[in-house]
This record gives C-alpha cells, structure tokens and sequence, in this order.
C-alpha cells in the first residue's frame, strides 16, 4: 500500500513495436530488415523508463553506457545529446543498436522487464545514432568541421577538444592496431583522440571485419559500418587495407619502424568443419565462404559484381547461432525454396538471437532440432543429400546446456543442393605463426590479461583472438580498455 | 604512395598471355618463390590469386603474368600502362622449399611457366644442377624462354603439335629423359601447370619414385584462410590451399577432387563471361 503511495501511477504502456519489412517481401530483397523507430515512437518508448536510480541496465552493458541519461535526452527530444551520451562510451551506436544481444545484456537486467516487457533500450541506441544521419541538416557543434557526409563526427566536439590538448603530447608517437573490425576500430578511434599516430592494418580490401564480410546486409547495412569507419578516419587513423601482417611486415618489423605499442585484433577467422565425409564435395560451404561471398563481395548482385555463389532450390545450414541464421536467410533471399537448419540441441539451446530466430521462422526457415549430420553424400562431384541422425538431450555439459546424445539407428537423408557449415570459427594462424614469441592457449588464442597485454612487450590483444568468437560489443569493450592501458604503458614504460 | 599497384610495363607474351610489371613494394620487398597475392581489378571485381612470377624488391615491382580466360582475367589483360589495379594483397601462402636437393627438374606448363622463374633461379643459386622443361600447345605458347635459360643447367622445351622442341607433353619428355639418363638421378621435381599436366607429371615420377611438389591453383576468395573455398585434399587430409599451400607433395594430392571444387561456377563464368564479352562489344562498336 505505501509503495504505491509514494511512486506516481505510471501509465502503463507496452512496449513499442518496431515496424519492420513484412516477410514475405523481405525474404526477395537485401534490404533492412527492422525499419527503426520514428521520433513519435521513439519517444513513446523512452516514457516506458522508470529512471531508475540505480539504474541495473548500466550494469547490464558491457561497456557500461549510461542508458538512464542517453534516454531521458531521448524524452526531452534532445536527441544530438542522447547520441553524445552514448558515444562516451561506445563510439558505435548504429552497430551496437542493431547487432548487440540486448536481451542478455542491459534489456534482461531492466526493472520494466520485471513485470512487462523491457524498455527496447537497443532500439532507442539505434534511433539515436539514425537520427543524425537521416537529418544531416542538424548543426553539429563544431561548424567549422568539413565532413558532411560524415554526419557521425558531428557528434564527438567533446573528443576532439580532447584531441587538440594531447595532440602536442602524443602526435609523433605512433601505435599499430592489426584488425579493422569492432575492437580494431574501437582501439584505433580511442588511441587517436588521445592524440596518438595510429595506423591500422586491415588485411581485406575494406575496413570492418566481421560487420563487413559477416553480418548481412539486411540485419547491418554496410552504409552504417562505412559511417563508423568514416568517423574513426576523421579522428585521423591511417587505415591501409590490403596489409596482411604476418606476410607483409611481422610485428617485429613494426616495432623496428618505430610503432610504440601494438594491439592485435585479428578476429576469429579461421572456419571449422565438421570432419565428416563429403564435406570437400561441390556445393559445400563454410559459412564464412557464403557470407564473405554475399557480403563483402556482394555475389547477390552478380553478374553485377564479379563474384559468384551457387543458387540453390534447397539449401541446408548447420549449426544454431546468428552465423547460421545469418547464412540460412541469405540462401532464402538468394532464391532457394526451401532451407533448413540443422541444429543437434533444441531451440531452447540455440546461441543465436532470439529476435533472429524469430525472424528466420517468419521468413520461412525451417528448423530441424536435434538432428546432427553424419555425412554428406554427392553425385558427380556434387552435394545432393545430408545424412542425419536424431538427437536427444542428456545431462548439462561444460556449456551448462544439457548434451545432445544420439539416438541409434535413427540416421535418415534429407535431399539439399547446398550446405552450409556454420559450426564456429577459430583464430586465424596466419599473424600468430609469425610471432611465435607471442603465447597461445591450446585452442591458438592469444593469451592476454585483462587489459589487454600479452606476454610481449608493448604488444596487446583483444576480441575474438583472445576470446574465441563472441560479440560485438566485447569486443569494443577490449579495444577501449587495451586503448587506455596502451596509452598507460607508451608514457610509463612499464609493462 | 599514390603509384600503389600502378602498372609500370606491360608486355603481350602470346595471343592470350600478359605481363604486368606493378608497383607494390611493400609487397615485393617481402615476395619469395612459389607465393602469390590476391588481385582485384576494379570495384566490382572478384577476388583472384595469382602467382608471382618475379619481384623486384630494389624497385618495389612485382611481376604477374595472366592468362586471359574468364572475366576478369580479360579484363586485366586489358588494363594498360599507368593503369592502376584497384588491390593487391600479399605474399601469401608458403613460399617454395629452396635447397641444394642436387638435381632438380622443374617443369612449366602454359601460363606455369611463370611462376617457374623464381623458383629456377632460386634453385640454381642455391647449387642445384637445373633441368628446367617449358610445355606449351604450340611454340606461340612458350613464355619466358631467355630468362628461364639463362638460370638452367638444362634446358627443354617441349610442344603438343612439335612445333618447337620435343613433341609431345612435357611428361612423355620426362618419362623418356628419365629412361635414358639412366645413370643420372632426378632427386626433385617441381611441376606446374594446368591441373592435368601435373597429374600426368605425378604419375610419371610415382613409378620411379621422385618426390614430386606441384603448385595448387584452386578457387579461393580472400587467400588468407578465412573462408575455406581452396580446400584440397593431400594424403586423405583436408588442407586449405591459401594458407597450407599452395605447394604440396603431389604424390598425395587428389587431382580429381582439385578438377572438380575447380569447375564449381563453371556455368556463372560462362554467363559472367558472355556478359562481359557483349558489354565489351558494345564499347568497340561505339
């Protein structure tokens, strides 16, 4: 009774929808799937906070954006303010709004979640970073800045009065970032506005990573990644593309010419493979192959581009994360009529996104649980069934999710032209063999600390090679820490 | 910086083959025997591996050597002087395994001939007797010929219709070479070329027992391990060719599965090509 004496009735307001490409028309086109919010809802759904004073959400974030502030600027219609807030600590917003895992993050912790459903704080992140590029006309604070088409910048006056102060300090002091994909561009972005000479190598021909080759382009449109590369280009980071380190200069060379830290962030790019027979057969993929084909080389619009991928009427993926959704509604929206995906645990078990899931079942995607291919069998070179067996859940494993067993003599052939091997990935060997004085664990991650420091000296790593394939957001997360124990280490000197 | 991947020269070999002298000196400065880069042509482009067959360091030039067969190969071959390549990425894969072996035969077939030459000089430097033996359809097919020579111990060159040299394939050459040179050991073969030559090459140096290294030229797309598309397999084991190759014991290698993952878009080639021909077309006209 004294409880609801004291908080003001609160309107009760459900959560805000997002309006979305309907699935039929989405599944023949490469476009965005979520349309985002407008300003009306938007601010309908920032009403939905409570303003917690202890906000939970905040530790909910990796990177601990303060989510109570960004969305009260939100309310007030201050929305230039709401994207500044955020970028204090996350530099990627329009990424981090629309691939981040809110549900298990700042969304799960959210009191509002409690008892209906969650604030869509994700949605409010990606409302705020849209907002500046649908209306480039909005005066960023600095007039001067001649970078209209990279209406990000606008928004980061406060770094960059940072910048000029340190600028004397640090601007001959040249650092290396290896990798251009969320921790890479994160460290190089923080690393220069802390006045530091930057240069990051990306091996490929774009700078991104994962957001480029990976992610599609109706979940992330790659004019939002080039957007955040833009930005972290105007802070003044040299990024040369086509440097694979490790063949063109080893880290050692890049310590001799005179690059005062390093921070390796190659990613987790090496595929796996299930190790079963038929696998080398015409028409299977890893994941990695048919998403870096799509994606980065755009096969969707061949003969358009260069770059072909094979169409097919039945395409099956296996494996049950956002690589495998991501794969499976790429094959829909190439053309196939039917696709499946082969998961060996049930859905319950399945790491990818549950706004995902949600929408590969919309568009179609069938999915086979507890089913785990034993085989591949072809035809004159070429896929045309996977072999199957039927699983039943155990006890938990390491993973805490309970382990599929199969059941024997359940094996059966499900009739596909394309396979999509979507497992997992590991760490790309091809730096680390060349700096064998950098330690690995036994999987070939590096080992690093918390901030990032390998047993090198001057030498820091972060994202996917040391963790192991993760998210985005962590990933960012270690490239702002290492940025700031880089900066630490170059003025001290101590390792 | 702004001459990266500018072509510096540019020579028409045969009615299909062209030399591209680019600037890349990063890359050049790093270039040994037997790795390749990844080229792009143009903002469209595909991704494609393309052996190196020389480098400069001292001038930053890397030499490549294309064969125009499906798009963007002609297109390439249609790039010219001060053009610039739109990427170029590498070295990549292994380099060749140089040593003083004795006796080495190395044999280059077609637009292989080119990535022949680093390999036969290194060899030769190094103090290997060199048998080097060039294979072509007709004479007009021969490449490199004065520069190979100059690095050889031996020197054969052979023709399918005779033309030039011994007639026949350059592994009917090796069976007979062997056979009658009885007394002088062959303790290594380097074979490259198109994928049945070095099959035939293979099969050729099984029965005597010549360990035999061949360079794979499978699809790939970004060369770095990444995506898997060039996965052979040697000795029954999975490898990728990029990263693991592209050299391998080719006595091990299977050449049928290579032949097959080679012709996966044989038919979007086909349509890519006839697109490109008719567009290509249009401009001649016009």
């Amino acid at each position: 009774m004294q409880n609801e004496q004291i908080k003001p009735k609160k309107e009760k307001i459900p959560r805000t929808k997002i309006s979305q490409q309907n699935p039929q028309e989405r599944v023949k086109n490469f476009s965005e799937v979520e349309l985002g919010y407008n300003e009306e809802e938007a601010v309908r759904e920032s009403t939905r906070c409570l303003q917690c004073k202890k906000p939970k959400c905040v530790q909910g974030c990796p990177v601990e954006i303060d989510i109570k502030s960004f969305i009260s600027y939100i309310n007030e219609k201050q929305f230039e303010k709401a994207l500044e807030k955020i970028r204090e600590k996350n530099s990627m917003p329009g990424i981090c709004g629309r691939v981040c895992p809110q549900e298990d993050q700042c969304e799960k912790e959210c009191i509002v979640g409690i008892k209906s459903e969650p604030v869509a704080i994700g949605k409010l992140e990606r409302f705020a970073a849209d907002y500046i590029i649908n209306n480039p006309k909005i005066t960023p604070t600095d007039k001067s800045s001649n970078i209209s088409d990279e209406h990000y910048s606008s928004t980061i006056q406060n770094s960059l009065s940072q910048k000029s102060s340190s600028i004397s300090k640090n601007s001959k002091i040249k650092a290396a970032v290896i990798g251009a994909g969320p921790a890479g561009l994160t460290c190089s972005g923080e690393l220069a506005k802390l006045g530091y000479n930057v240069t990051l190598f990306e091996a490929l021909h774009s700078a991104g990573g994962v957001l480029v080759y990976g992610i599609p382009e109706f979940r992330l449109p790659k004019s939002i990644v080039r957007g955040e590369v833009n930005y972290v280009e105007s802070l003044g980071v040299d990024i040369k593309l086509n440097a694979i380190i490790g063949k063109m200069h080893t880290i050692d060379e890049l310590i001799e010419n005179g690059y005062k830290s390093i921070f390796i962030s190659t990613g987790a790019g090496l595929p796996y493979f299930l190790n079963i027979p038929g696998e080398n057969l015409n028409g299977v993929y890893s994941a990695n192959e048919y998403l870096t084909r799509v994606n980065l080389m755009k096969a969707y619009l061949f003969p358009k581009w260069d770059t072909p991928i094979k169409k097919a009427d039945i395409v099956s993926v296996v494996g049950g994360g956002n690589v495998a959704l991501d794969s499976a509604r790429t094959a829909k929206r190439l053309g196939a009529k039917k696709v499946y995906i082969i998961y060996r645990r049930s859905e319950v078990e399945m790491p990818g996104r549950i706004e995902e899931i949600h929408h590969a079942i919309e568009e179609g995607i069938e999915m086979k649980f507890l089913t785990n291919p034993v085989g591949i069998k072809g035809c004159d070179g070429w896929v045309n069934k996977i072999s199957c067996i039927k699983m039943e859940l155990g006890e938990p494993d390491d993973s805490g999710r309970r382990r599929p067993i199969a059941i024997p003599d359940s094996e059966y052939d499900i009739d596909t032209d394309v396979v999509v091997i979507a497992i997992g990935q590991g760490p790309n060997p091809v730096l680390t063999q060349t700096s064998p004085d950098i330690a690995l664990n036994k999987r070939g991650n590096i080992v690093a600390d918390t901030v990032g420091k390998t047993n090198k000296k001057g030498v820091f790593a972060g994202g996917d090679i040391v963790t192991g394939a993760a998210t985005v957001i962590l990933a960012m997360g270690a490239g702002k820490v290492a940025a700031k124990a880089m900066d630490e280490y170059i003025k001290t000197g101590v390792w | 910086m702004n001459d990266l991947n500018k072509i510096i020269s540019k020579s028409i070999l045969t009615s299909d083959t062209v030399s591209f002298n680019i600037y890349s000196p990063d890359i050049a400065a790093k270039a040994k025997p037997g790795q390749f880069v990844v080229v792009i042509a143009n903002k469209e482009g595909e991704r494609i591996p393309l052996t190196i067959a020389d480098s400069d360091p001292e001038k930053g030039i890397l030499n490549l050597t294309i064969l125009k067969r499906g798009t963007t190969t002609r297109l390439l071959s249609e790039f010219k002087v001060g053009d610039i390549i739109s990427d170029v990425a590498g070295p990549l894969g292994k380099s060749s395994e140089i040593e003083d072996f004795g006796t080495v035969a190395i044999i280059g077939g077609g637009v292989g001939i080119a990535p022949t030459l680093p390999i036969i000089k290194a060899m030769k430097n190094i103090g290997n007797h060199v048998i080097s033996i060039l294979g072509a359809r007709t004479r007009d097919g021969l490449i490199f010929e004065d520069e190979i020579k100059k690095y050889s111990s031996e020197f054969y060159v052979c023709t399918d219709d005779g033309s030039k040299g011994y007639k026949g394939f350059v592994s009917d050459f090796l069976t007979d070479y062997i056979k009658e040179k009885q007394n002088k050991n062959i303790d290594r073969v380097v074979a490259i070329g198109p994928v049945l030559m070095m099959k035939a090459i293979c099969d050729v140096t099984k029965s005597f027992n010549i360990k035999t290294i061949v360079s794979l030229n499978p699809i790939m797309v970004d060369g770095t391990g990444m995506c898997g598309s060039c996965r052979v397999e040697v000795g029954g084991k999975t490898m990728f060719g990029c990263v693991d190759g592209p050299e391998f014991d080719g006595h091990l290698v299977d050449f049928n599965l290579l032949n097959a993952r080679l012709n996966i878009y044989c038919a979007e080639e086909k349509e890519s090509l006839t697109n490109y021909m008719e567009a290509h077309e249009c401009k001649m006209n016009r």
